[in-house]
This record gives C-alpha cells, sequence and structure tokens, in this order.
C-alpha cells in the first residue's frame, strides 16, 4: 500500500513539475497537492445555488487555534483571511467573505453549541468546521465525537450552510503524546456519511513534510514557515471548494492583484 | 464440563505471543512502512486480539494447574501479584511518558503550533494527571493494552474457579457478560473525558475464550476445526475482510461496498471488540490450527526461537516494546524518518526484544541454578512461558 501511495506521488510529482513548467511562477506551486488528497465526491449544493442567486459566497469558519496565527497581525496571515483572498482571486466576479469565529482549547461539542448564533450572525453559504485537535488531547469517545459532528452538520445544513469538515493539522513533534488518527478516522467517516467534503489537513500537511516542503519539525519563533503553511492550507482550500461548489475560476496564476 | 488440565507445552503458544508482540511494536511507531506488514492492515482483527487470546490460554493454563493443586487461596494470590506486576510496569511507561512531555514542551516553540502545544500544557499537569494514571484512568497513548490486561487479571482468580468447576458455565457468563455490555454501553471512564480505548467487559470474552481453551476447551473444538466446512468458512471470511480492508486503503473503491452493507457493518468498533473483529480473530485461529500443529518441526528449529523466547517473557518484552516505539519514533523525528531509517529502527527493534529475551532467559536460568533447585514441576512455569 505505502509503494503504492509511493508510486502515486511520484506520478503526481511527475505531473505537477509537467504543469508547472508551462505555468507561470507561482508562491502556491510549491505546495501543490496531489487531486486524490484534495477533491472528493460530494458537493455544497447550498454554496453553488447562494452564488447563483447573488452572486455571493459567504464562508465562515469555525475552529480552534490552529485556524489563527499568533500576534497582532496574525489574523491576516492566517488561512481564514488567505483564503478571503484567494477565492476572490480566483472568482472576481462574485462577493466573497470569509469570517473566523475560532476559540482556543474548543471541543467539537463547544463548537456544536455556537451554530445556532454563528447561523444567525453570519448567515454563511458554507462553514469550514475545523476540529479534532481538542477532542484527541481530551480522550473524547470517539462515538460520541462522531454524533457531535453529524448532528452539527445536520443543523447548519438545515440553518441553510453546506459543511466542508477540517481535521486536524500533521504535528510531527507530538504524534507519539497525542494520538489523533481515531479521530481524523471519524472525521473522515462522518464527512463519507454525511456526503460533506472533508478537507483531510492532516494527510496534506503530512505529504507537504514528507516531501520536504516544509519543515514542520523545525522549532522557530518566526511566523514565517506557519504564514507559508496558512497560505498553503488556503490555496489548496480554495480549490477545494471551488471544485465542490462547480464554479468556473479564473485562470490559476491570472493577474490579480 | 469438567475442566481438562493438560501439561503439554505448546510452544505454539510462545512463538505467536512473540510475534504479536513484534507487531504491536511496529504499530506503535507512528508512519512507520514496515507496519505494512502486520494483520491489522489485511483484516478487522489485530495483534491485540492475539496477545490477549494467548494471554488468557497462558494464564489458565499456569494458574489453573495452581489452583487446582494448592487451592484457591494461593493461586489467587500468585494471579494478584502478577497484575500488581503489570500495574508496576505501566506506571513506570507512565514516567517514560511524562519524560517525553516535558522534553517536546521545552525544546519546541512554533507559532504553527499553538494549538498542539495548549494541549501539551494541558496534559503537563502533573499533580493531576500522576494521580489519574495511578487510577489507571489516564492512559497515555499506546499504553491502553496493560491497564486492560490488569483488569482481566483482578477478575480472573473467580474466572479461574468457576472455569475449575464448569468450563461451559463459565464460557456462557462470559458471552452473557459480553453482550449485555454492548446492550447498556458499560465500560470503565477515563481521563480526562470517554471511556477506557479497551473495554474490559468486552475485551473479557477473548481472555475467557483463551483460558476456556487451555482447560480442554480446544480438545473440544477439535473435530470442528478439523472439518473441512469450517476450513472453508474461515478462508471464506478472511477473504471478504481483506477485500473490505482493501477498499480502506484505496478510498476509490469504498463505493463497490454496497450502502447497506456499509452500514450494518460500519464502524468497526475495537472499544467494544466488535463481532467481526472477533470473527476475524476466530478465523485466523482455526486457519493456525489446522495447518501448525504443535509438533510443527519449524517450533524446534533456531529460527524460531527468537519469537519463542519473546512471547516466553512477554509481560518484560511487551513494555520494551512501548518504549521503543517511542524511542524509533523519537529518533525518526529528530534525526531522520525516511524509509531506510523505518527499516533499520523496526529491525532494531526486534533485535533489542530478542536480546532482552534472551538475556531474561539467561537470567532466569543462572539464578534458578544458584539458589535452590525449583520445587515446582518445571513445566508448570515454562510451558506456554509466563502467564
Amino acid at each position: 500500500m505505502r509503494t503504492w501511495i509511493a508510486v502515486g506521488r511520484a506520478v503526481a510529482f511527475c505531473a505537477m513539475v509537467l504543469c508547472s513548467a508551462g505555468a507561470r511562477a507561482e508562491s502556491a506551486a510549491e505546495c501543490a497537492v496531489p487531486g486524490y488528497l484534495l477533491f472528493g465526491d460530494s458537493f455544497i449544493e447550498r454554496a453553488t445555488a447562494a452564488v447563483r442567486k447573488d452572486k455571493t459566497l459567504k464562508i465562515a469558519v469555525l475552529g480552534g487555534s490552529s485556524s489563527k496565527l499568533p500576534g497582532p497581525e496574525g489574523a491576516s496571515f492566517a488561512y481564514p483571511a488567505r483564503l478571503e483572498a484567494a477565492l476572490k482571486r480566483r472568482l472576481p466576479q462574485l462577493a466573497v467573505t470569509v469570517v473566523a469565529r475560532t476559540k482556543r482549547r474548543q471541543s467539537a461539542a463547544e463548537a456544536a453549541e455556537n451554530i445556532t448564533k454563528l447561523l444567525l450572525d453570519e448567515k454563511p453559504s458554507l462553514v469550514v468546521w475545523q476540529t479534532g485537535t481538542n477532542d484527541a488531547v481530551r480522550g473524547t469517545d470517539p462515538a460520541a465525537f462522531r454524533n457531535t459532528l453529524s448532528d452539527g452538520i445536520e443543523t447548519l445544513q438545515a440553518g441553510g450552510a453546506d459543511v466542508i469538515l477540517m481535521n486536524m493539522q500533521y504535528s510531527p513533534r507530538t504524534e507519539s503524546i497525542v494520538a489523533v488518527d481515531a479521530y481524523a478516522d471519524a472525521m473522515r467517516w462522518v464527512a463519507r456519511e454525511r456526503e460533506v467534503p472533508m478537507f483531510d489537513r492532516l494527510a496534506i500537511m503530512r505529504y507537504w513534510y514528507d516531501s520536504g516542503v516544509f519543515n514542520l519539525y523545525a522549532a522557530t519563533k518566526d511566523l514565517g514557515m506557519a504564514t507559508r503553511v496558512h497560505n498553503c492550507i488556503a490555496h489548496a482550500l480554495a480549490s477545494l471548494i471551488i471544485d465542490a461548489a462547480r464554479l468556473q475560476p479564473q485562470e490559476e496564476g491570472a493577474p490579480a492583484r | 464440563m469438567a475442566p481438562v488440565l493438560s501439561s503439554d507445552r505448546d510452544l505454539r503458544l510462545d512463538l505467536f505471543r512473540g510475534l504479536a508482540l513484534w507487531l504491536i511494536f511496529l504499530d506503535h511507531i507512528p508512519h512507520n512502512i514496515v507496519s505494512w506488514i502486520t494483520i491489522r492492515n489485511y483484516g478487522f482483527s489485530d495483534a491485540t486480539e492475539i496477545f490477549i487470546f494467548i494471554s488468557g490460554y497462558t494464564a489458565a493454563f499456569v494458574y489453573g494447574r495452581a489452583m487446582f493443586q494448592r487451592g484457591f487461596v494461593v493461586a489467587g494470590a500468585r494471579i494478584l501479584k502478577r497484575a500488581w506486576q503489570i500495574y508496576v510496569a505501566h506506571i513506570f511507561l507512565f514516567a517514560i511518558y511524562i519524560a517525553e512531555i516535558f522534553y517536546v514542551a521545552s525544546n519546541f516553540e512554533n507559532p504553527l503550533y499553538v494549538e498542539e502545544m495548549n494541549a501539551l500544557n494541558f496534559l503537563r499537569q502533573p499533580e493531576i494527571t500522576i494521580i489519574q494514571a495511578l487510577l489507571l484512568k489516564f492512559k497515555p497513548v499506546n499504553m491502553d493494552v496493560l491497564p486492560l490486561y490488569i483488569v482481566l487479571l483482578l477478575l480472573f482468580p473467580a474466572v479461574l474457579w468457576v472455569l475449575l468447576r464448569n468450563t461451559t458455565v463459565a464460557l456462557v457468563a462470559s458471552v452473557a457478560l459480553y453482550a449485555l455490555t454492548w446492550e447498556f454501553g458499560w465500560n470503565i471512564p477515563s481521563y480526562p473525558s470517554g471511556h477506557w480505548f479497551f473495554n474490559p467487559f468486552a475485551w473479557q470474552l477473548l481472555f475467557v475464550f483463551g483460558a476456556w481453551c487451555a482447560l480442554g476447551g480446544a480438545t473440544r473444538l477439535a473435530p470442528a476445526l478439523r472439518s473441512p466446512v469450517t476450513l472453508w468458512l474461515a478462508v471464506a471470511y478472511l477473504v471478504f475482510a481483506f477485500s473490505i480492508t482493501l477498499t480502506w486503503h484505496f478510498p476509490r473503491w469504498a463505493t463497490l461496498v454496497p450502502r447497506w452493507l456499509g452500514e450494518w457493518m460500519y464502524p468497526i468498533d475495537k472499544t467494544n471488540l466488535d463481532v467481526l473483529r472477533f470473527a476475524h480473530f476466530l478465523a485466523l485461529a482455526a486457519l493456525t490450527v489446522h495447518f501448525i500443529s504443535p509438533d510443527w518441526r519449524p517450533l524446534q528449529s533456531r529460527w524460531t526461537q527468537p519469537a519463542i523466547l519473546c512471547g516466553q517473557h512477554s509481560l518484560e518484552i511487551f513494555c520494551l516494546g512501548v518504549f521503543l516505539a517511542f524511542a524509533a519514533h523519537f529518533l525518526m523525528v529528530e534525526i531522520y524518518g525516511g524509509l531506510l531509517m523505518q527499516v533499520l529502527l523496526s529491525l532494531a527493534g526486534i533485535l533489542v526484544m530478542v536480546g532482552t529475551a534472551t538475556l531474561i532467559s539467561w537470567y532466569k536460568r543462572v539464578e534458578g541454578r544458584g539458589g535452590m533447585p525449583p520445587k515446582r514441576p518445571p513445566s508448570a512455569d515454562v510451558a506456554g512461558g509466563e502467564a
């Protein structure tokens, strides 16, 4: 199986090289994500309908500290803000907004309590629900975790918002201390059952780490790498949203700044 | 049914327990390419089932004889002493885990991982975590098996007492507890939240089933196991489980699993020893018993001795394996984690396990020779290794 992944990666890498040779030099090319890690078969029809009707795409990010970056400028470097920029660039005909509703040490159940308020306040047509880390640390019952997610998705959908689940970051330093796999599996399972797209941040960051794009192991106080990682997450997430909403983006790398 | 106390030494138990310990070690190293050889990738059950079943088998074998010859109190005391040893080993591993948390938390800073570091700070409250660990409520990554084993042994004097009077009653009671656990969702709470990863009320089924097999159950099952019908059923089920696991590795094929089957089957619950897992273990065991007899010649060969030695000192080697997996991951992150390193560390870990098992055997032999000659018949303690 690993060898097949390796073969797949090699093929994906060659494809990337061939594609990027023709494309314009772009900051996100260094962190391209192979399609099999990013795209699925689930659509976000509510978001598509809102786009068709009002030419707007209102996205809310519901998550924990890993949806933010520290420091006074942190919010502008973190992936929600970068996602807004990337979507505006690729969908210039739409009014795109991304608001981040993040809270430290928030479990899935605590996040679920805020869903009704989030729907009322922001009226999003798409919610990116980033979760998992804190439940893994606290050892929430995986079954309870699954139910929380599943019910939360139902509430969000009933409130007119589509959902994209985003799982935890890949963190090589802590992976033998905090076991996230059971919770990542639970999220993949819920995504499949509820037929919502899943942004597999864990697998994608692991892919970057393995292929040497980012040294996620490095100890640093500098925001440089964190900013680049968030930028890449935003870029990949934008591609997933455009794919799942069946939107026609502007050609990647087109002048937009 | 009355129990049958055999005195034959069954090296197959040691061999497969040793192999299970190796597989558990390989599986405990995160993102280790060598772990692709382990059975969890090719079916529903994994090495934990083998380990718990054989532990139940050998516990009944060793302590059943003791209880039969010296009575309930003596055998019960020996079982509880064993549980105490495992408890101490567990706390020792916990100390290593806490040391690792402190090391990582004080040597690692990266704004990308604020959330993960917050998590570490949460675990880094020794005044709480140590108490919760002593109560077996807080169990770090990969440290769930020993607490399960402790609870199983604490219950074992009573279980064995029943087994020695009527094996069928004991097995039926065990199945009933398993069924009630599924019906009412019984489990033991954990810290900071949730429940035990290995639910002892469910996993006791494998342990008691192992004990039941040791006390004559295996002989009673023998005719059924020899039947070609059983053989083909087992093969068919293993092929089915293998096909299902393939769809986990190749998500594109997941659509080939019919919806009704997926809804009925998933999630396959490890915490409560899903029936599908138990059945998968039974199928594996049936095939093993069918093709490998107790006098299978390679059991005497020197190529199987390393695994047999490890299986004979399972507690020490299990703990060592947990520590080695920690250490291997540490080296992989700290120095280099490429494929070659994963293979080398996996091999080195197994070599260290074999070396340690050899050393423990040697030590026990020397101690035995230096002191008084053993009073008990050697077969009681040697057969099937330790409990």
